[in-house]
């Protein structure tokens, strides 16, 4: 009897963990089709959108410029170490412009964005929600999802691509002054391979997945600080929180968006 | 004018209201008093629908704010000001753009009246000169001024006040108390106030509602509520921890 007992205790709670899983991420995907949906409804918060493109684009920026830099310089060591295997050393700069435009490139700076920008965004909001001024909006008659939320969304899918390509650029001059610079390998090859095996659908494949990581990168910090318990310690899960499933969805998205776009 | 009838809330399984029936008047100042965490401020919230009870009605002009779409709702909370206890400006603007938010964010109001109006509202609270402080930079009660000024800014029929003297001193607290009873005079709104600090928010009620176990024990005027035989409103005027009030 108790055992039985007990099994249906287990049962039971592990069916109500489950139903507040689903429940919440519903509750997700419900902000995110409301966030989107107000985004393109007039008025347009152009002044909040250009304020979230600085915030987010600009602040960014150092960071990603020398993550992209010492990633580049690191694919030109690994790449050349790899290629030399093979005599096949002059295709360097066509291996880390392919590695970095359709994968590290957005990937990469989707991370950096989401350490630096993401989880600002989040301890912004959670901080706003325990000091009562997202119910302060409210109280205004104003959407804080419309004012809040939605201009940092389309900021994100403007700031995100052009960080990318810059993420892309610098990588693939970090590569060279390796690759170039260092160990030898000729000026030439290294130019005409990405000329000759990069194509237009490896560019769009990354700009495309850095549009949607944008995306992934403000909805779920957005959710993760606008829902934060309102204290000192629900900020801090909300920003950790933030993080750390953005990290696992922007995988978790790249995985399918290669599988789709290869 | 609002009513609430028969509200009910609970939170995790706790019960915080337990069936709350009050009516509040027209034009007048009406203050909830009661514990620390009896639920005043969860009664407060539910008058413009920043909450929604499990079950009950608040009723703003006949109109009942529970079965409100979210588009009406919106169009309902225009008629409320609301300040907030702990003011809640938006850190990441100056007071002047605080004040002057629902009017850009709410009107077409141009610029230059923006500019008259919000210098109207912060010389009213005694904030004249002060608009291009940021809210870091303003003492609690400067805040509370400042949060009073936008509350009053749109001319609102109802303005909320969630514990507007917590955390200042007593002189502090009087000088706040005066301003809400002075502007109340000048724009005639419906004044709902959240407090325990008594008996100096007596002075500027015209009612005094007791909420205590979940429920509305007693609502007088100050004086009748002064000399209520109700033992719950008694025991909460002498502050003794004896008595029907659940010390938690």
């Amino acid at each position: 009897m108790s055992s039985a007992s007990t099994l249906a205790n287990y049962l039971g709670q592990t069916g109500r963990l489950t139903l507040d899983q689903l429940a919440g991420m519903g509750r997700m995907f419900l902000f995110l089709v409301s966030a989107v949906f107000l985004a393109f409804r007039p008025p347009a918060k152009i002044r909040l959108i250009i304020y979230h493109i600085k915030t987010i684009g600009l602040d960014s920026l150092s960071v990603v410029v020398l993550s992209g830099f010492f990633t580049g310089m690191v694919m030109g060591f690994q790449g050349y170490y790899s290629l030399r295997k093979f005599n096949a050393e002059s295709w360097l700069g066509s291996a880390t412009a392919l590695g970095l435009l359709r994968e590290l490139g957005p990937v990469l700076s989707a991370f950096m964005v989401t350490g630096r920008t993401g989880s600002a965004m989040a301890a912004e909001l959670g901080t706003m929600r325990a000091t009562e001024q997202i119910d302060a909006l409210y109280s205004m008659a104003i959407n804080p999802v419309k004012y809040l939320v939605s201009p940092r969304i389309i900021a994100s899918l403007i700031a995100m691509p052009l960080l990318t390509a810059i993420f892309d650029s610098v990588g693939i001059y970090g590569s060279y002054l390796v690759g170039v610079g260092l160990l030898g390998v000729s000026s030439g090859s290294f130019f005409s391979g990405i000329e000759n095996s990069v194509v237009f659908h490896d560019v769009y494949s990354g700009f495309v997945k850095s549009v949607w990581f944008g995306l992934i990168i403000t909805w779920i910090c957005c959710y993760k600080g606008f829902h934060a318990p309102p204290m000192a310690t629900g900020v801090s899960q909300a920003t950790t929180e933030s993080v750390v499933l953005s990290f696992v969805i922007i995988l978790v998205w790249d995985y399918f968006l290669t599988s789709i776009m290869l | 004018m609002i009513r609430v009838a028969n509200l009910h809330k609970s939170f995790k399984g706790q019960k915080v209201l337990k069936g709350v029936n009050l009516e509040f008047a027209t034009g007048k100042i009406t203050t909830i008093v009661g514990t620390s965490g009896c639920g005043k401020t969860v009664l407060l919230k539910h008058l413009n629908a920043l909450l929604l009870p499990d079950s009950g009605e608040v009723l703003v002009d006949g109109i009942d704010l529970t079965k409100l779409r979210q588009k009406e709702l919106y169009k309902m909370r225009g008629k409320f000001g609301v300040l907030f206890q702990g003011a809640a400006l938006l850190d990441s603007m100056s007071v002047f753009d605080n004040v002057a938010f629902p009017l850009r964010e709410k009107t077409k109001t141009k610029e230059s009246e923006i500019l008259k109006k919000v210098e109207e509202r912060l010389e009213q609270v005694g904030l004249a000169g002060m608009g291009s402080k940021f809210p870091a930079e303003l003492s609690g009660g400067m805040k509370k001024r400042a949060g009073l000024a936008r509350a009053l800014i749109m001319d609102p029929e109802i303005v909320l006040f969630d514990e507007p003297t917590t955390g200042l001193d007593p002189v502090l607290a009087t000088s706040i108390h005066q301003l809400i009873a002075r502007t109340q005079e000048a724009f005639g709104f419906t004044g709902v106030l959240v407090s325990h600090t008594i008996p100096q928010v007596f002075d500027i009620s015209d009612y005094v509602a007791m909420l205590a176990n979940g429920i509305i024990e007693e609502i007088s005027p100050p004086e009748s509520f002064r000399a209520s035989q109700n033992p719950v409103v008694q025991q909460f005027i002498q502050g003794k921890t004896e008595g029907p009030i659940q010390v938690l």
